[in-house]
C-alpha cells in the first residue's frame, strides 16, 4: 500500500517536474525570440514595404470587425448597467461607467483578442506553412535572417496598429453606449458627453494604449514562435495556429490583469 | 573541398546518420543515392549548416560548419546555392522577386541589373515569360526550375541539389542534367546531388556514394558503382524488389495470395 502510494507520488512529482521544465523552456524560447526581434528592429535597413503591407493586413483589414464588436459591446454595457442603475435612478452615470470600462479594459482587451484571432492565427499559419515547405530553410541558405525578414515587420506593424485600433475601438464603444443612453434611456446628448469626459483622465487612456502595445508584442512573438516550430504537414500547421491563438489569449488576459494591478493598485 | 567526418545525427530515438565519412573534391559532382528516408537530405542540410550534428563535423575548405555562426556562417552560405526538393520558392513573391532575392539582399546591383540577371538565370533553366507569376501559378516542374534559377543567381562555387529531376518531365530532367554538367565543366562548380534517378546519377556524377542504414556503404565512379559486388548497391541501382533490402517492403507471400476485395466479400 505504502509502496503504491509512494510510486504514484513519484509519478505525479515527475509529471509536475516535466510540466515545469516545458513551461520554463517555452518562456525562455519566447524571451529569446523577443530579444532577437528587438535586436532586428534596431538594425538598418528596415524593410519599409513589408512593414506597410503588414500594417495594412493588421490595421486596415481589421477596422471593420473591431468597429462592429466594439459598437455592440458598448451598447450591451449600457443596457446591462441601465438595468441596475434604473433601480437607483442613476442612469446618467451609465456614460461614465461605459467610458471607463471601454477605455481602461474592454477596448484594449477586446481589440487584442480580435487581432489575435484574425491576425495571430494568419501569422502562425503562414510561417508554419513556410516552415513545412522548407521556405524558412531556403531563407537561411540565402543568408537572410528569418527573424529580421519575417518577424520584425510583423512586430513593428502590430505594436503600431494595435494601439491605433484600440483608440478606434474606444471611440466606437463609447458611441455604442451613447446611442443606448440617449435614444433608449433618454439622457440628453450634452449631458451624456459631459458624464463621459468628466471621469476620464490621461492615465486611463495611457494605460489602455500601453496595454495594447504590450498585447501587440505578445500576439506577434507567440504567433511567430508557433509558426517557426511547426512540424509535419497540414495537421501541424492547424495545430500551430490553434496553439498560437489559445496561448495569445491566455497571455493577453494574464498581462491585462498584471497591468491593471500595477496601474491602479501599485502606482496609484 | 567538402569533408564530412564521423557525422552522426538522431531525431529523438531514430538514428538517421551514423559516423558518415565522405569527401567531395573541389570541382567534382558527387551524387548521393539511397532509399527514401535514409537521410540524404539531412546530410545535405548538414553541409550548409541548416542542421547541427550530434557528433562529427563538416568542413568546407577547412571551415568547420557546425562551429561557425552569425556573419561567418552567412558568408559561407553565400558560397553555396541550394535547390530544395519542393523548390521552396517564397509564396509571397513573384518568380522574378524570388530569383532576384539573394541579389537584392546581398549586392548593391540596380533593379534593372537584378532583373536582367534573373532573366538570364531563368533562361538557363528554360523559363521565359513567367517572371510576373507567383509560385502557386506554376506547375511542379516549373517551380523546381525557378528554384534552380534562384540557387544559381549568386553564381555560387558549390551547389547542393535535392532531387533535381524529380517532378520534371524526362526531357526537362535531361536539360537539368546538362546544366549540372555545364556548371562543372565551364565554371568548375562543386555539386552535391541527392537523387533516386539512376539515369541522371550516371550522367552527371564524377563519383556516386550510396547511403544505407545511416552510413556510406559504397563510393566510386559510375562504372565502379555499376560493377560493385555489394548486393545492396546492386539491388538499389537495378531497382529490384528482391534482394537484401527488405525494410519497408510488403511481404511477397502476402502479395502473391492477395485477391482485391476478397476479405470484404466483394469477389
Amino acid at each position: 500500500m505504502i509502496g503504491r502510494l509512494s510510486s504514484s507520488f513519484l509519478q505525479t512529482t515527475a509529471a509536475a517536474g516535466a510540466w515545469a521544465v516545458d513551461l520554463f523552456w517555452y518562456a525562455g524560447s519566447l524571451t529569446l525570440l523577443f530579444t532577437q526581434t528587438l535586436g532586428g528592429a534596431f538594425c538598418r535597413p528596415l524593410r519599409g514595404k513589408a512593414i506597410m503591407e503588414e500594417l495594412f493586413k493588421v490595421g486596415v483589414k481589421s477596422w471593420f470587425i473591431v468597429a462592429v464588436s466594439s459598437l455592440f459591446i458598448g451598447m450591451v454595457l449600457a443596457f446591462q448597467s441601465a438595468y441596475q442603475m434604473k433601480k437607483l435612478a442613476a442612469e446618467v452615470y451609465i456614460a461614465s461607467l461605459v467610458a471607463l470600462s471601454v477605455v481602461r479594459e474592454i477596448g484594449p482587451v477586446m481589440t487584442a483578442l480580435i487581432v489575435a484571432g484574425r491576425v495571430g492565427s494568419a501569422i502562425a499559419a503562414e510561417l508554419g506553412t513556410m516552415k513545412v515547405t522548407e521556405q524558412i530553410d531556403a531563407l537561411m541558405t540565402l543568408a537572410a535572417d528569418p527573424v529580421r525578414f519575417l518577424v520584425v515587420p510583423r512586430f513593428l506593424a502590430l505594436i503600431v496598429a494595435l494601439p491605433l485600433l484600440t483608440l478606434w475601438a474606444d471611440a466606437i464603444g463609447i458611441l455604442g453606449g451613447f446611442i443606448v443612453g440617449t435614444v433608449k434611456l433618454g439622457v440628453l446628448p450634452s449631458l451624456y458627453w459631459k458624464m463621459t469626459t468628466i471621469p476620464l483622465v490621461f492615465k486611463d487612456l495611457f494605460s489602455g494604449l500601453l496595454k495594447a502595445f504590450l498585447f501587440g508584442m505578445i500576439i506577434c512573438i507567440v504567433s511567430c514562435f508557433e509558426g517557426f516550430r511547426t512540424e509535419g504537414g497540414a495537421e501541424g500547421v492547424g495545430r500551430s495556429t490553434t496553439v498560437a491563438v489559445v496561448t495569445s489569449f491566455i497571455l493577453i488576459i494574464t498581462a491585462d490583469c498584471i497591468c491593471t494591478a500595477l496601474f491602479y493598485f501599485v502606482w496609484r | 573541398m567538402i569533408e564530412i567526418r564521423d557525422l552522426s545525427k538522431s531525431f529523438e530515438e531514430h538514428k538517421v546518420l551514423e559516423r558518415v565519412n565522405l569527401t567531395i573534391r573541389s570541382g567534382e559532382t558527387m551524387v548521393i543515392i539511397g532509399r527514401s528516408g535514409c537521410g540524404k537530405s539531412v546530410l545535405l542540410k548538414h553541409i550548409i549548416g541548416l542542421i547541427k550534428p550530434d557528433s562529427g563535423t563538416v568542413r568546407v575548405d577547412g571551415v568547420e560548419v557546425p562551429r561557425v555562426s552569425g556573419p561567418e556562417l552567412d558568408r559561407l552560405r553565400l558560397r553555396f546555392g541550394m535547390l530544395f526538393q519542393g523548390a521552396a520558392l517564397f509564396d509571397s513573391m513573384t518568380v522574378d522577386e524570388n530569383v532576384g532575392f539573394p541579389l537584392r539582399e546581398h549586392t548593391t546591383l540596380s533593379d534593372s541589373a537584378i532583373r536582367q540577371r534573373g532573366e538570364e538565370c531563368l533562361q538557363l533553366v528554360g523559363l521565359q515569360g513567367i517572371e510576373e507569376l507567383y509560385p502557386s501559378e506554376l506547375s511542379g516542374g516549373m517551380r523546381k526550375r525557378a528554384g534552380l534559377a534562384r540557387a544559381l543567381a549568386m553564381s555560387p562555387e558549390m551547389v547542393l541539389y535535392d532531387e533535381p529531376t524529380t517532378g520534371v518531365d524526362p526531357i526537362m530532367g535531361d536539360v537539368i542534367n546538362d546544366l549540372i554538367i555545364a556548371l562543372r565543366d565551364r565554371l568548375k562548380v562543386t555539386s552535391v546531388v541527392v537523387t533516386h534517378d539512376m539515369r541522371s546519377a550516371y550522367k552527371v556524377a564524377d563519383r556516386i556514394a550510396m547511403l544505407y542504414n545511416g552510413g556510406i556503404i559504397a563510393v566510386g565512379t559510375p562504372e565502379e558503382i555499376r560493377g560493385s559486388s555489394n548486393a545492396v548497391v546492386q539491388q538499389f541501382i537495378k531497382g529490384e524488389a528482391v534482394g537484401p533490402i527488405q525494410e519497408g517492403l510488403p511481404d511477397r507471400r502476402v502479395l502473391s495470395r492477395w485477391t482485391p476485395g476478397a476479405r470484404l466479400g466483394l469477389r
